[in-house]
C-alpha cells in the first residue's frame, strides 16, 4: 500500500508541536515558511530533549566519573543508537560532526592525512596523489564539491565532474571514462538542494567500487524527506546535518562502513580521541572516538536523537508522499506560468521537494523580495551551487522546499504571491 | 511595497550610461557571494586631486533591479563632477543606506539615491545597493594613485 500524504487534520496537529509556525511576519502576514532545505523548524519535543538534558543531566560526556557524567554519558550514546538506527545502521558506525560541511571534510581531509602517513590510519585506501582521481558531479552543493578541490590541491590529485544535463540528471554518457582505475573517490549527492533531482545512488556506488573507488553520498536532503537505509543504498560513507531535520544546530553525523572507518586517519585532534598520548606522539582511540575530538556535542545529540523519533513516528514514507504531493501542486502552478522557468526536472519521476525556479526578467532577490513581503519565506541566491546554476545559466533562482508540516494552503500563498512579480517589475506576461 | 519606488524600477530597466567604455584609468570588479550578482566598473579622470573631474563612469553590472538601479544612479550622480564631490556623494549613499531606516537621505546630495532609502531596512538587500559604489571607489582609488 502506497503511504498518503497527510490530512487537514493531521497536518494542523503536526503544526501545532511547531511554535514558530504560529508566528506572523512582515506587518502581520502569517509565516509561510518554504525554506526547510536550508533549515527546518524544530517541534517541541526536540527542544524539550535538549533542554531537559541541559537541566538534568549537563556534563562533558566520556570524560569524568561523577554521575553526572555517567547519565551524560549514557545519554550520548542512546542518542548514537537511536540515530544509527534511524538510518539502518549500528552505532559503532555513526560519528558526530558540528554539521554535514564538517562530515564531508572530514572524509577529504582524512585522505590527505593519510597520503602523508599520518593521522593513525591504515593502509593504503586513503591516500591520493599526482595521477589519482576524485570524482564529484556538477550538482553539488559547495559542502561537497570544495573539500573535495582543496584535498586536490594539496595532494597534487586530479578533480573531476560528472556533467548535468539540461533538465537536470546526472548526465551518464561517459562515465566510463570519468570513473577509472585512477579514481579513488566518487562524491555525489543524493536529492539535489537546488534541482530536487533523485540521483541513482545504488548504480553510482556499484560502478564506483566496479573501479576501486569509494563512494561518498551527500545525503542533507535525502535522509529528513525519505526513507534511508545505508545497506539499501550500497555507499560507503554519507553525511547529513541535523538541523536540517528538526534538530538542532551544532550537530552533524557521518556514516561510514566499520572496516573503512577503523582504517581512516584521523582530522581534527585533541581531547577525547586519543588512546595514549606523550610529548612525542599520540595514538588513537577507536571508533567513533577517534573522530570525535572536543567535548561531545550531546545536548545536541540527543536533541537529533527526538528528531529521528519524531520524524519515525510521523512515519518517513508518510512525509515522502506529503511532500511528493506538494512539490506537483507546486510544479503544476509553476507550468501554468509561462514567464516561470523550472529549474531540474519538470515532473516528479525521482525527483524530491525542492523546487528552484527563474522569472524571466526578474532576478531571484527581487522576487524573494515581493514573495517575503507577504509572508512567504523561500530561499534566493545560488544555493551554496554556483557551479550548477552557472551551467544551467541563472545568475541566481529562487527555490521552495518543504517539510512534513508544509501545507497546501502553503504552495498556493506561493503561487498567488508570485503573481504580484510580473505586476511591479512590469515584464511581459503572455496570455 | 516601498522597496521599489518608480524610480528605482525606471533606472533599473533603463540604466543611465551601461556598458564599458573607452578611456579608462582603472577598473574594478565586485561580486556579491550570496547571490553571485556582479558588477565591473570603470573610471575616467581628468587632472589631479581632489579637483580632478570623473569624465566617464561605465559599468556592466549583473544584479537585481536595485544593484542595476543603484549602479545608474551612482553613473549620473558623479559623472561630471569632481573627484571631491563623488567621495562625498559616496559617503552620503553609504550612511543612508546602513542607517537601519534612520536617515532618508539627502536629495541634494545624491539626487535619485534618495529612492533606494527604503533599502535600508532589509539588511540583505544593503550590499546590492552598495555593489557599485564600492567598485567604485575601489577604481578610484587605483586611478587616482595611477596619476601620481
Amino acid at each position: 500500500m502506497t503511504a498518503a500524504p497527510f490530512t487537514d487534520e493531521e497536518l494542523a496537529r503536526l503544526r501545532a508541536d511547531f511554535p514558530i509556525l504560529s508566528r506572523t511576519v512582515r506587518g502581520g502576514h502569517p509565516l509561510v515558511y518554504l525554506d526547510s532545505g536550508a533549515t527546518s523548524h524544530k517541534p517541541v519535543q526536540v527542544l524539550d530533549a535538549e533542554r531537559r538534558f541541559y537541566e538534568h543531566t549537563n556534563a562533558a560526556v566520556h570524560r569524568g566519573a561523577h554521575q553526572l557524567s555517567e547519565e551524560g554519558t549514557d545519554a550520548y550514546e542512546a542518542a548514537r543508537e537511536t540515530i544509527a538506527r534511524f538510518i539502518g545502521a549500528s552505532a559503532g558506525e555513526v560519528v558526530f560532526t558540528r554539521n554535514a560541511t564538517e562530515a564531508l571534510n572530514l572524509v577529504a581531509y582524512a585522505f590527505t592525512n593519510g597520503t602523508h602517513g599520518g593521522g593513525g590510519g591504515r593502509g593504503d585506501r586513503f591516500s591520493l596523489r599526482p595521477g589519482d582521481e576524485v570524482l564529484v558531479t556538477e550538482m553539488e552543493h559547495h559542502a561537497n564539491l570544495i573539500p573535495w578541490q582543496e584535498a586536490c590541491r594539496r595532494t597534487g590529485a586530479t578533480l573531476r565532474w560528472v556533467p548535468v544535463t539540461e533538465d537536470g540528471r546526472l548526465d551518464l554518457t561517459d562515465l566510463d571514462e570519468l570513473l577509472t582505475e585512477r579514481t579513488k573517490v566518487f562524491a555525489f549527492t543524493h536529492v539535489s538542494n537546488v534541482l530536487g533531482t533523485v540521483n541513482p545512488v545504488r548504480e553510482l556506488a556499484e560502478r564506483a567500487h566496479a573501479v576501486g573507488a569509494l563512494a561518498v553520498l551527500d545525503a542533507c536532503q535525502s535522509v529528513p524527506h525519505l526513507p534511508v537505509d545505508v545497506a539499501d543504498l550500497g555507499v560507503d560513507f554519507l553525511a547529513f546535518s541535523g538541523h536540517k531535520m528538526f534538530g538542532p544546530l551544532g550537530i552533524g553525523v557521518l556514516w561510514g562502513r566499520a572496516e573503512l572507518l577503523d582504517e581512516m586517519p584521523v582530522f581534527l585532534t585533541g581531547g577525547s580521541m586519543i588512546e595514549t598520548v606523550t610529548m612525542e606522539g599520540a595514538t588513537y582511540a577507536p571508533v567513533p572516538q577517534k573522530f570525535e575530538a572536543g567535548v561531545p556535542v550531546a545536548a545536541q545529540a540527543v536533541g537529533l536523537a527526538a528528531a529521528c523519533d519524531h520524524l519515525t513516528a510521523l512515519g518517513l514514507d508518510r512525509v515522502h508522499a506529503h511532500e511528493q504531493m506538494l512539490t506537483e501542486r507546486l510544479l503544476r502552478g509553476l507550468a501554468e506560468r509561462p514567464w516561470v522557468r523550472v529549474l531540474g526536472p519538470a515532473d516528479l519521476r525521482e525527483r524530491g521537494g525542492a523546487v528552484a525556479f527563474v522569472v524571466d526578467g526578474v532576478h531571484a532577490h527581487d522576487v524573494g523580495q515581493v514573495l517575503d513581503d507577504r509572508g512567504v519565506e523561500v530561499r534566493v541566491g545560488h544555493h551554496c551551487a554556483w557551479p550548477l546554476h552557472r551551467k544551467l545559466r541563472a545568475a541566481a533562482s529562487t527555490r521552495a522546499s518543504f517539510a512534513a508540516y508544509t501545507t497546501p494552503g502553503e504552495v498556493d500563498a506561493l503561487l498567488e504571491a508570485l503573481d504580484r512579480v510580473p505586476a511591479i517589475f512590469g515584464t511581459e506576461v503572455p496570455v | 511595497m516601498d522597496l521599489y519606488q518608480e524610480l528605482i524600477l525606471e533606472h533599473s530597466k533603463r540604466p543611465v550610461n551601461h556598458g564599458l567604455r573607452e578611456p579608462f584609468d582603472a577598473e574594478s570588479h565586485h561580486v556579491n557571494p550570496t547571490c553571485g550578482d556582479e558588477v565591473t566598473v570603470r573610471v575616467h579622470l581628468s587632472g589631479a586631486g581632489d579637483d580632478a573631474v570623473v569624465e566617464d563612469v561605465s559599468y556592466d553590472s549583473m544584479g537585481c533591479s536595485i544593484s542595476v538601479a543603484s549602479a545608474s544612479i551612482l553613473a549620473e550622480e558623479v559623472t561630471g563632477g569632481t573627484v571631491a564631490h563623488a567621495r562625498e556623494t559616496y559617503e552620503a549613499m553609504r550612511a543612508m543606506l546602513t542607517s537601519k531606516g534612520e536617515d532618508p537621505g539627502d536629495e541634494e546630495q545624491i539626487g535619485d539615491g534618495v529612492a533606494l532609502a527604503g533599502v535600508a531596512k532589509y539588511p540583505a538587500r544593503v550590499k546590492c545597493a552598495l555593489l557599485s559604489w564600492s567598485a567604485f571607489t575601489d577604481a578610484l582609488y587605483q586611478a587616482e594613485g595611477a596619476k601620481q
